[in-house]
């Protein structure tokens, strides 16, 4: 037995736990392909300067002799009022949809696992300190919370992310609590308090690790919710301001031009509806393989 | 022998809404330092609350811990505020929980658990621990230990995961360790090997070990001393050698008549009293209920613990009566 027989062993099972994974993955057809299309669009995401065909006319470079041609070679989703390529905008609002995001629940999360985490294996008075706030939170209509937040902070990328991030955290923070209640009474956490571990290592060294896994399908089913919520708010008017190329902001813009560009509308809108599809149904999929009772092997 | 681990007129109670129910009610009991002392009783006789008590891990609401002093080495557990307490767990009291099954983390592997709690106890550094870890795992006896140390609690046995619960147990360098039912669950082969385990480490290590168990035949192998717990009271106490050869309880009795004698006829335990009984009623013995040998004196009164000679202790009306011995 050495040292390093024993480094490698404990690598194997995280190797063995990654290829299960992909095994299952590749199980369910549905999941694989909204699992690619989610690959495919983190890739736009990050790649997008690169790869727009007209960059300059992502930022407010206008060209008003093309304004609202059809789709052709040169522009494959047409032009907008400004003579500016669709299909660059659309492309570009990739990026900025899903690192809106993103940042929105990894937000979210920091706030809201935490102190899920701490109410539900902590009890007591402060158990109904955290969660009657959150109830408090939890008492407005998402959306309508969003709106009233975005429209506080005045209208900005910035601030709609923000207002999301503070109406989405009271999910997670139910979520997790509902999970860490059942944990704490586990064995292990009784035998790990046997042992002298502080409380702050209870909740983070065994009782978030074991509520994770809800919240991981919670999280990529909302990624796409928060799109969706992200395009409204920028719709409303709260949200991004020309001439940053964000789906909800165009389709907004696109309502005037709609009788006689179709084409205006229908892609960014389909851009959303991809998106918001494909983030539903991979957190549909990774259910499936984090929970093993509804694993197919 | 001088007492290391003390118990004094300890009262513990259960809050329910019915009124309270005393769960514990002990008297005293002293362990000497390096001795292995038993207590033995049948399921609900309050074993895990006492050494959940011990540990301070009791949980409150519903348990009350009315009165009594526990010491170890001289220092009041009780009177030890929670932080002073989680400096006492581990670090001087180690636990072997009764269930393999559930004591270790689902979501991490065995070796990596033994792994933290070796650094959070020594504080070295994470190369040192992962030997530190392979020794213990050879320290417990655990088989193919650097593939088995890889594994998830799942993936192991009954007897590979208590191994493992006890190389933790063992890690945190405790010098008194409370085992509650360290073989149950387990099937008669493993359970040999661990109570062997147990033993020698005991022996090794020089540890003073509280042995609980439902079986007088184990404890007797493992104890030097033993206490027969009924209904949280500590009904007979003595050596292993006062309590198997001249029982005085008639409880003690019925305990030593239920180990299967290979003929067949191991006796009638007595029917349970149906567990809504409120037994705060009973004034008297709380065994009277069920005792062959029950006269009006046991319902009205409570006996009181006598001592018969030397370590011997009984609580019973009838223990002093002519014949009476086995």
């Amino acid at each position: 037995m050495s040292l390093a027989s024993l480094s490698v062993n404990t690598l194997k099972p995280r190797l063995k736990e990654i290829k299960l994974s992909f095994y299952l993955l590749n199980r369910n057809k549905l999941t694989k392909l909204s699992l690619v299309i989610v690959v495919l669009l983190l890739l736009i995401a990050v790649f997008a300067p690169l790869i727009v065909p007209y960059p300059g006319h992502v930022r407010g470079e206008t060209h008003p002799q093309d304004k609202l041609l059809a789709p052709s070679g040169t522009y494959f989703f047409g032009t907008d009022e400004l003579g500016r390529d669709i299909f660059s905008r659309v492309l570009f609002g990739t990026r900025i949809s899903v690192e809106t995001a993103v940042v929105a629940v990894v937000i979210a999360l920091l706030i809201g696992v935490p102190l899920g985490a701490i109410a539900g294996t902590m009890g007591g008075f402060l158990d109904e300190l955290i969660m009657r706030i959150t109830d408090v939170f939890l008492s407005f209509p998402p959306l309508l919370l969003a709106i009233a937040i975005a429209a506080f902070l005045g209208p900005s990328l910035q601030n709609a992310m923000l207002a999301i991030a503070i109406s989405w955290w009271p999910w997670y923070t139910r979520l997790v609590r509902g999970q860490a209640v059942s944990i704490r009474e586990r064995q292990f956490v009784k035998a790990a308090r046997a042992i002298g571990t502080s409380p702050r290592k209870i909740i983070f060294n065994h009782v978030v690790p074991n509520c994770i896994a809800p919240v991981i399908v919670q999280a990529s089913m909302d990624l796409g919710g928060v799109i969706l919520t992200i395009s409204s708010l920028s719709f409303l008017g709260l949200g991004a301001q020309a001439p940053i190329p964000e789906w909800g902001l165009m389709v907004s813009t696109s309502r005037q031009y709609f009788l006689d560009a179709w084409w205006y509308s229908i892609f960014p809108g389909l851009a959303i509806f991809i998106t918001v599809l494909v983030f539903n149904l991979l957190g549909d999929g990774l259910r499936e393989i984090l929970d093993p009772k509804t694993r197919k092997l | 022998m001088d007492a290391y681990f003390a118990v004094n007129d300890l009262k513990v109670g259960y809050k329910t809404f019915e009124g309270e129910k005393s769960v514990l009610d002990i008297g005293d009991f002293y362990i000497g330092k390096g001795e292995t002392y038993g207590i033995v009783g049948e399921s609900g006789s309050g074993k895990t609350v006492l050494a959940l008590t011990i540990m301070r891990l009791l949980a409150a609401p519903p348990g009350i811990i009315h009165s009594g002093r526990i010491t170890i080495d001289g220092e009041d557990l009780l009177s030890k505020s929670e932080s002073e307490m989680r400096k006492v767990r581990g670090k001087r009291i180690s636990m072997i929980f009764q269930d393999p099954m559930s004591t270790l983390n689902p979501v991490f592997t065995v070796g990596e658990q033994l792994r933290r709690v070796i650094r959070q106890s020594r504080g070295c550094s994470h190369k040192a621990a992962e030997k530190l870890t392979l020794e213990m795992a050879d320290i417990v006896r655990l088989p193919d230990a650097a593939n088995t140390l890889g594994k998830y609690p799942h993936e192991l046995s009954g007897g590979q995961r208590q191994r493992i619960i006890i190389a933790v147990a063992l890690s945190c360098g405790g010098e008194f360790l409370i085992a509650d039912e360290p073989t149950r669950n387990l099937d008669v082969t493993i359970q040999a090997g661990i109570l062997k385990l147990v033993a020698q480490l005991q022996r090794d290590l020089k540890m003073t070990v509280l042995f609980i168990a439902n079986n007088l035949g184990l404890v007797s192998a493992m104890c030097s001393r033993v206490g027969i717990l009924q209904r949280g009271r500590i009904v007979e106490s003595g050596t292993v050698r006062e309590i198997l050869r001249t029982p005085r309880h008639p409880y003690t009795t019925l305990l030593l008549n239920a180990i299967p004698n290979g003929k067949g006829e191991a006796q009638d335990f007595g029917r349970l009293p149906p567990t809504t009984a409120t037994e705060t009623a009973n004034a008297g013995c709380q065994f009277a209920s069920r005792c062959p040998r029950r006269i009006p004196r046991c319902v009205s009164e409570r006996p009181e613990a006598r001592m018969v000679e030397g370590e011997h202790r009984v609580a019973c009306h009838r223990a002093f009566e002519e014949g009476w011995a086995k």
